[in-house]
């Protein structure tokens, strides 16, 4: 008996230890960041806008996907980290890279603080407070035009070169491999993030919060902390984005931006940590191409296209992936 | 002395008449929030519509004011019962994300839509000439068709509550509130229920939508950037009531417009840090049940 219950508990063991190992298909984004910089040479701006808008649905995720708190507000994390990355630079302080770790600090501090706030509720009020709080700092950046631009746009970003040596040319190579490399670090710290314990419970937190309060896990903190880091990285693809088209407005605060990144996210598939790096580029490449002949109703065709995914498909392309897959399987 | 005093007047006068729109079109959503426990963001859509039918009805096809508004609430009425059928009803009890991204993408057609049937332009909105110019209260001239909006207003309000308080449906709707399951188990037909709700919700959002175009202007993109008023009433008010948003329509129609006339620039700022510390100290609402 004790040798079978134990060969059980290896077996699991296994199993739970296999679930963070790195599997052929997870290179495939890097292999088509790569690819796509071969392919198409004259729209590196664009790619490198894509890869920072990862790292912004990577942030959301979190949140969202793993800790299941509904955002309307991730913006605020944005804008925090553009602004502060974009004055910076306008100041005299252009090195990129310092210029990410205090927006990221800037950012992650105000996501500490408004999440103390916004994380003591839930439900309808839980979502209007995150959107109280980016619509806060957007009347405060429209109102302190003198120091932001309102919504012309900061003026006078100077951006250094990458450490010195790389610098920001008119083609975008560095730009792309700027953004690529701190998606990179970002994906690492999320994957770790959501394999680790942590993530565990916090995905435990979201399936049955009282549970994990039965179980004697640190709810609030548990979940101030991904709101805290889900602020950071959100902060840095504000950061990202700012010193790469060295141009900030109050649009990075804006509502549109909270709303379109969780339509990437669910495009893709929420809470499954692929999910952004699928539902970004289709929804970036379809609004450069569809947006370009008619930049209307392009919001008609992507509302349509939302409420078909939320009656009809709600996992993304990765939820379809999936049910393909247990269809196979279950053929054979 | 007297200077002050007139301006207190006039901020509490359009205070209340902005109020009085902010309630019309919120406490559907209100509702629908409390019975369903569905986050509808799209509420707002069918009050522009509402104000696009009246403009519309009024300007191009000549039809007085009264008939449109009339016309206007059935219409939407109408049209919300086929989209509550079609989409709402599937999501009722479901995943809040869920019914955020839908309504997201309704409001994102919406936006759309009113461009390429309108134009991106708000509408002109006359007044019908009974309403025009100023009314004479005895102390002070005030604006006619404000006080009109605040009759109108108070009329529908008191209307509105003696029909939740002394009718069958009301009581149905109350109980629906209450506890679901409850009212199930006594035999109300809750979904034929939530259709009629919904329907009532959208058409009265609708006539504060006509009747309100001449403070919230009518255009493509009114679903966005008033949702944020809208959802302020609901949530300060508490959800599933229908008197609590009445008290935070006017606080937010009385603080708006007091911060616009005081601190124009940086008056929605206050709006939000108040609306915040309102949530802080009562998460359900000033008037929300647990």
């Amino acid at each position: 008996m004790a040798a079978v219950a134990e060969r059980v508990v290896a077996g699991a063991a296994d199993t739970f230890a296999r679930r963070h190992r790195l599997r052929w298909y997870e290179a495939l984004p890097w292999a088509a960041a790569i690819a796509g910089y071969f392919a198409f040479p004259d729209y590196l701006a664009l790619g490198a806008q894509i890869l920072a808008t990862i790292v912004f649905a990577l942030s959301v995720d979190l949140v969202l996907g793993y800790g299941g708190i509904v955002t309307l507000g991730q913006a605020a994390f944005f804008g925090t980290g553009a602004y502060t990355a974009g004055l910076l630079a306008a100041h005299g302080f252009g090195a990129p890279v310092l210029g990410l770790v205090i927006a990221a600090a800037a950012a992650a501090l105000v996501g500490l603080v408004s999440g103390v706030i916004v994380l003591r509720t839930h439900g309808l009020t839980q979502l209007m407070m995150t959107l109280m709080v980016a619509v806060m700092l957007s009347a405060v950046a429209n109102k302190a035009n003198t120091i932001t631009g309102g919504a012309d746009g900061l003026q006078g970003m100077v951006v250094q070169p990458v450490f010195g040596l790389f610098r920001f040319g008119l083609y975008g190579n560095t730009a792309y491999f700027y953004c690529l490399a701190v998606l990179f670090l970002c994906w690492l710290a999320m994957r770790r993030i959501v394999h680790s314990p942590f993530g565990r419970s916090l995905t435990g937190i979201r399936e049955n919060e009282a549970r994990m309060h039965a179980i004697g896990s640190p709810v609030f903190v548990r979940r101030l902390v991904a709101y805290t880091i889900s602020a950071a990285m959100a902060g840095i693809s504000g950061a990202l984005v700012a010193q790469t088209t060295q141009f900030v407005a109050t649009d990075a605060l804006g509502f549109e931006r909270s709303g379109n990144v969780l339509i990437m996210l669910l495009l893709g598939g929420i809470g499954q940590l692929y999910g952004a790096f699928i539902g970004v580029p289709l929804y970036m490449i379809a609004q450069d191409r569809f947006a370009a002949i008619d930049p209307v109703y392009w919001y008609f065709w992507i509302g349509l296209l939302l409420v078909l995914m939320v009656m009809f498909a709600r996992g993304g392309v990765l939820g379809i992936v999936d049910r393909i897959g247990a269809l196979i399987r279950r053929r054979q | 002395m007297s200077e002050i005093l007139s301006a207190v007047v006039s901020i509490a006068f359009f205070g209340v008449a902005f109020a009085m729109v902010l309630y019309l079109i919120s406490v559907g959503l209100s509702v629908t929030m409390g019975l369903m426990g569905f986050v509808n963001l799209a509420h707002g859509v069918f009050a522009m519509f509402g104000g696009y039918a009246v403009t519309t009805l009024m300007n191009d096809y000549g039809m007085p004011f009264w008939a449109s508004l009339i016309c206007a609430v059935v219409i939407v009425a109408a049209v919300s019962v086929v989209f509550e059928r079609l989409l709402y009803r599937h999501l009722y009890g479901g995943a809040e994300l869920d019914q955020v991204l839908l309504t997201i993408g309704l409001v994102f057609m919406s936006v759309a839509a009113a461009k390429y049937f309108w134009g991106p332009l708000a509408q002109l909105f006359q007044p019908p000439p009974e309403l025009r110019g100023q009314i004479n209260l005895g102390f002070r001239e005030f604006p006619t068709y404000r006080s009109f909006l605040i009759v109108c207003g108070a009329v529908l309000v008191i209307g509105l509550w003696l029909a939740l308080d002394r009718t069958r449906f009301g009581a149905k709707i109350r109980a629906a509130v209450d506890n679901l399951h409850m009212a199930q188990s006594v035999g109300i037909n809750t979904s034929g229920l939530f259709t009629l709700a919904f329907a009532l919700g959208s058409g009265l959002a609708a006539l504060g939508g006509g009747l309100g175009a001449e403070l919230l202007p009518i255009y493509p993109g009114y679903a966005t950037d008033y949702l944020v008023y809208f959802l302020i009433v609901v949530s300060v008010g508490g959800l599933g009531s229908i008197r609590g948003p009445f008290f935070a329509a006017l606080l937010l129609g009385i603080a708006d417009t007091a911060f616009k006339y005081l601190l124009p620039e940086i008056g929605s700022f206050f709006i939000y840090a108040l609306t915040l510390i309102l949530l802080m100290w009562r998460p359900r609402g000033l008037v929300g049940s647990s």
